[in-house]
């Protein structure tokens, strides 16, 4: 990440500017994101490109597309991180997120074949509260800690469904149990993850 | 007022891009217009955004990065938009992209007494149709080999788990024998999206399955 020189730097905007580092950088990607569609930084989307490009392009492998199609998705996928950064609310969601779900629409329309209908679910009215505003740090940081405790079963349907696409009756006949466990494994691993969530409101 | 609501399993298959066609667009319909489970989902993508997060990076070719920025200037191809279609009362936007805002206006085909049906034809595994019920009338009772939803776009019905009205879902899987009846006197039109076909179970069902091929 490049640091932004402050202009006119003053002894009481000090604090607010190494509040300002801290949140960066924690959460530097999506303020990156955030500022695309008015900025058009080729150099900020460049950045962007370095950090997620690879990883979407592991994301798209894992989803079953070989490799040069892999690439050339995740190529797609980027452009349109550029095309529609516009559609991106940086209280909503982390860029993590915004980015992944973008990929996976272009994965899914890929296998299908066909373009699939664009059509939106309705902007969120922005909160007054903004309620998910900064949320995405310290949700992130907590989740992945929680990941990393799933009871393997849980986090091994989670893995499957969202690395490999597969469905819920695919897992169940690839790990041979029944449909409703895979469900219920899926639950509790969602359920898990979600009281990480229940935790901000402490 | 919606009461009956997604699986969190459902919700998550979802957010990870592991449904059929026609169960993506019945739960992005359902989705339209119910702010609960738009939060769950929500939740359900974060944690497709922390898996890539996690992700170890892959390989990209050496122009990758280049042959993007070549791109960026150039306006994004006009040929694939398509004018959005707004929804109705009825028809929430996801699904009116499909069949429009209009019920009434669809061709539907009949099946038998009190029934009619219209099939969305996506292709894939399972089925995607919105069905057309008389009062009184119930569905053969059947289980599911695998997932069947099912959205309330207009009237109700009862079954053996609860009563279904406007934009309800019913989200069952293969644990679930039931027997839909419309309970009012108004029909009801759903829009039921399968992965795996239907068994009907009983005598009138063995013989309803080939004649309405659900």
């Amino acid at each position: 990440m490049t640091e932004q020189q402050p202009e006119g730097v003053d002894v009481n905007a000090a604090a607010a500017i190494e509040d300002e580092a801290k949140k960066r950088e924690r959460d530097g990607w999506s303020d990156l994101l955030a500022t695309l569609a008015e900025s058009r930084s080729k150099s900020d989307f460049a950045l962007l490109y370095k950090h997620f490009a690879p990883r979407v392009k592991a994301y798209i492998i894992r989803f079953g597309m070989p490799p040069a199609a892999a690439e050339e998705l995740t190529q797609e996928s980027m452009l349109a991180v550029w095309r529609k950064a516009h559609m991106y609310t940086r209280g909503k969601a982390s860029a993590s997120t915004w980015i992944f779900t973008l990929a996976r629409n272009l994965c899914i329309d890929r296998l299908r074949r066909e373009k699939a209908v664009e059509y939106e679910l309705p902007e969120e009215e922005v909160d007054p509260d903004q309620r998910h505003y900064g949320e995405q740090a310290i949700l992130e940081d907590r989740m992945s800690k929680a990941f990393s405790q799933l009871p393997e079963a849980q986090a091994q349907v989670l893995y499957l469904s969202y690395y490999e696409g597969k469905s819920h009756s695919e897992i169940s006949e690839q790990l041979g149990i029944p449909l409703g466990s895979v469900k219920s494994r899926m639950r509790l691993a969602f359920a898990k993850l979600k009281s990480y969530w229940g935790e901000q409101d402490q | 007022m919606i009461s009956h609501h997604f699986d969190d399993a459902t919700l998550v298959a979802r957010a990870a891009g592991a449904m059929s066609e026609g169960m993506s667009l019945l739960i992005d319909s359902h989705l339209h217009w119910c702010k609960e489970c738009q939060e769950r989902a929500w939740q359900a993508e974060q944690i497709g955004g922390q898996l890539l997060d996690q992700l170890t990076p892959a390989e990209l070719l050496e122009d990758s990065l280049s042959s993007v920025l070549a791109l960026l200037d150039e306006d994004a191809p006009v040929a694939t938009f398509k004018p959005r279609v707004s929804g109705s009362d009825e028809v929430p936007e996801p699904l009116a992209q499909l069949i429009g805002g209009d019920l009434d206006a669809l061709p539907w085909r009949g099946m038998g007494i009190g029934l009619q049906q219209y099939d969305l034809n996506l292709g894939g595994a399972g089925a995607c149709r919105l069905l057309r019920i008389k009062p009184g009338v119930s569905v053969p009772h059947h289980t599911h080999k695998g997932n069947e939803l099912t959205m309330i776009l207009r009237g109700s019905y009862s079954d053996d788990i609860g009563r279904f009205c406007k934009g309800d879902v019913a989200d069952l899987d293969d644990q679930v024998k039931h027997q839909p009846i419309v309970d009012t006197e108004h029909e009801c039109i759903c829009l039921i999206a399968t992965d795996a076909p239907l068994q009907f179970t009983g005598i009138m069902g063995r013989l309803a399955q080939p004649f309405i091929g659900l």
